[in-house]
């Protein structure tokens, strides 16, 4: 679990960060979500220790990160795996040797007991047999992938994802969301998400921070951000005709005015089946 | 301001560079490849231009020694003392200032702009150590290798070059090699060559390693360290010479 409270952070006399508190639960995505310049990037390096919040505390299982030294922030790193908006992945070296670079670096393991847990994540993220290429050769949702299995091939508590879907089409998105989604709760990690794609937000969002200019302006879960009455964040979700209609469509069968077991072949060939069949007398 | 607030960086960037190894076999390995990359990268570009740099030598020694008093073997004593004193060191180093400079700026600009110096960070590996230390490590163990390679190819170009020109023959410039020859000078040469190592890898790590922005800005990094390495290898080739050579 990690307890952020009351987290400050400004530079040069410009507050970016302001008395933001939020708890994030392991086996859950944990979606902070906002416009650019909300501080939501800005939150996240404090939280994995980038940036120095100027008050405040971080805790990682009880334990204030902020107060820490450095060899003791070294063995919360260990716990810690991060997918960056652009991968990070170290363009010089092989696949294989990407993901082995923290075993190598953390771990007393034989050669083959790492090459072993390379191939076990690979396999994981449906990328098998990819060790000898290199990061050039790779596509931009292979990218993701081999970054995935990176932060994960140590086992981490704790997984941080900054901007997972940017640059990629919407079925490899979803590909991806899923993958994190899985991994989450197969390993019960406690899994930080940075994004401003709505789409990852529905699918995945367990507990969804909102940011507005750099404070925590709502919390909640994907099921009650569509309902919410918070007008910042209905301006932010409700950017495009689509999501709204989206909106309309949920708010419809909460009301119960169509059915949400709805058939939309049905639909298209007989109007009247979009209601359900208790309220067809009523139309 | 600027210039003590980039010192305070660059002195701080060194400070935060020695901690203990997250896994010595893995600097070692770092260690070994940084060693490879800058010797073996740059052995080339030391051949062709001390080779050069003692011909022409040679060729104008001969030119300004117009009085037959002088004996001919001269010209090797001066091109001798010239190579080791000054264009072996200082030349050269400007050169791998331009070679290895940018391509240490250049390839921590381009890590930091791709997130992967914060990859390592997170990771629990302090980066300084890991990517600036081994750099300047091997810039320690093999640019005074390469000086020493360049003053030998220079003062063998100087001899190359005297007897295809007809200016000395070969036994007159090995005769000329061997007289007055001041073992002194050489322990100069290396004090150069090790502080400008030092000044060449610290001071272009120290641009890549702080780059902000995009590919544009690793570009200037790039140029920057170069010029700024090749400024401070001169000014720290004028103190040493005040303070090593004795005015007699």
């Amino acid at each position: 679990m990690i307890d952020v409270k009351n987290l400050k952070k400004g530079f040069g006399g410009k507050i970016v960060l302001e008395d933001v508190s939020a708890v994030m639960n392991p086996g859950q995505c944990n979606l902070i979500i906002g416009a650019s310049g909300s501080g939501k990037t800005v939150f996240m390096k404090c939280l994995v220790g980038l940036f120095q919040p100027d008050s405040g505390s971080i805790l990682y299982g009880g334990n204030d990160f902020i107060q820490m030294n450095n060899d003791q922030r070294k063995e919360i790193r260990k716990e810690i795996g991060m997918l960056f908006q652009g991968s990070a992945l170290f363009s010089s070296m092989t696949v294989q040797d990407n993901i082995i670079f923290p075993l190598d670096m953390f771990t007393t393991e034989t050669r083959k007991q790492k090459v072993d847990r390379v191939n076990e994540v690979l396999e994981r993220v449906n990328l098998k047999g990819s060790n000898k290429k290199f990061p050039a050769e790779l596509s931009g949702g292979m990218m993701k992938r081999v970054g995935i299995a990176r932060a994960i091939v140590l086992n981490p508590k704790y997984l941080f994802v900054d901007e997972p879907n940017s640059g990629l089409d919407p079925q490899t998105s979803g590909l991806i969301d899923k993958l994190i989604k899985e991994i989450t709760e197969e390993y019960n990690i406690t899994t930080v998400v940075n994004t401003h794609d709505m789409n990852s937000v529905m699918e995945i969002g367990d507990n969804i921070i909102y940011m507005h200019e750099g404070r925590k302006e709502w919390e909640g879960n994907n099921k009650e951000i569509i309902f919410s009455k918070n007008e910042l964040l209905n301006n932010f979700i409700f950017a495009s005709a689509f999501l709204k209609d989206a909106k309309d469509m949920r708010m419809l069968e909460e009301t119960g005015k169509i059915s949400n077991d709805r058939d939309m072949n049905a639909i298209m060939n007989d109007e009247e089946s979009i209601l359900p069949p208790d309220n067809n007398d009523a139309a | 301001m600027t210039l003590f607030s980039e010192l305070g960086k660059y002195l701080m960037m060194l400070k935060g560079m020695f901690s203990r190894p997250e896994n010595g076999k893995m600097y070692w390995k770092e260690f070994m490849h940084q060693c490879s990359e800058i010797g073996i990268g740059s052995l080339g570009i030391v051949v062709i231009i001390s080779t050069f740099m003692g011909a022409v030598s040679t060729v104008q020694t001969a030119y300004q020694l117009t009085s037959p008093l002088i004996p001919r073997y001269t010209i090797a004593q001066i091109v001798r003392d010239t190579v080791i004193l000054e264009f072996a060191p200082t030349l050269v180093c400007i050169v791998l200032a331009g070679v290895i400079g940018s391509k240490i700026a250049g390839e921590l600009g381009n890590m930091r702009v791709s997130e992967q110096i914060d990859a390592l960070e997170i990771m629990g590996v302090n980066s300084k150590t890991y990517l600036v230390l081994p750099k300047i490590g091997a810039a320690l163990i093999v640019i005074p290798m390469l000086v020493v390679i360049g003053a030998m190819l220079g003062i063998w170009g100087g001899r190359m070059a005297g007897s295809m020109a007809g200016i000395i023959s070969n036994e007159e410039y090995d005769k000329g090699l061997l007289v007055g020859f001041v073992q002194y000078n050489v322990f100069f040469a290396l004090s150069k060559a090790y502080t400008f190592a030092f000044l060449i890898s610290s001071i272009s790590a120290y641009y890549g390693y702080n780059v902000k922005g995009g590919a544009l800005e690793i570009g200037r990094a790039s140029t920057r360290s170069v010029v700024v390495s090749c400024i401070a290898i001169l000014f720290a080739d004028y103190i040493l010479a005040a303070i090593l050579l004795p005015a007699t």
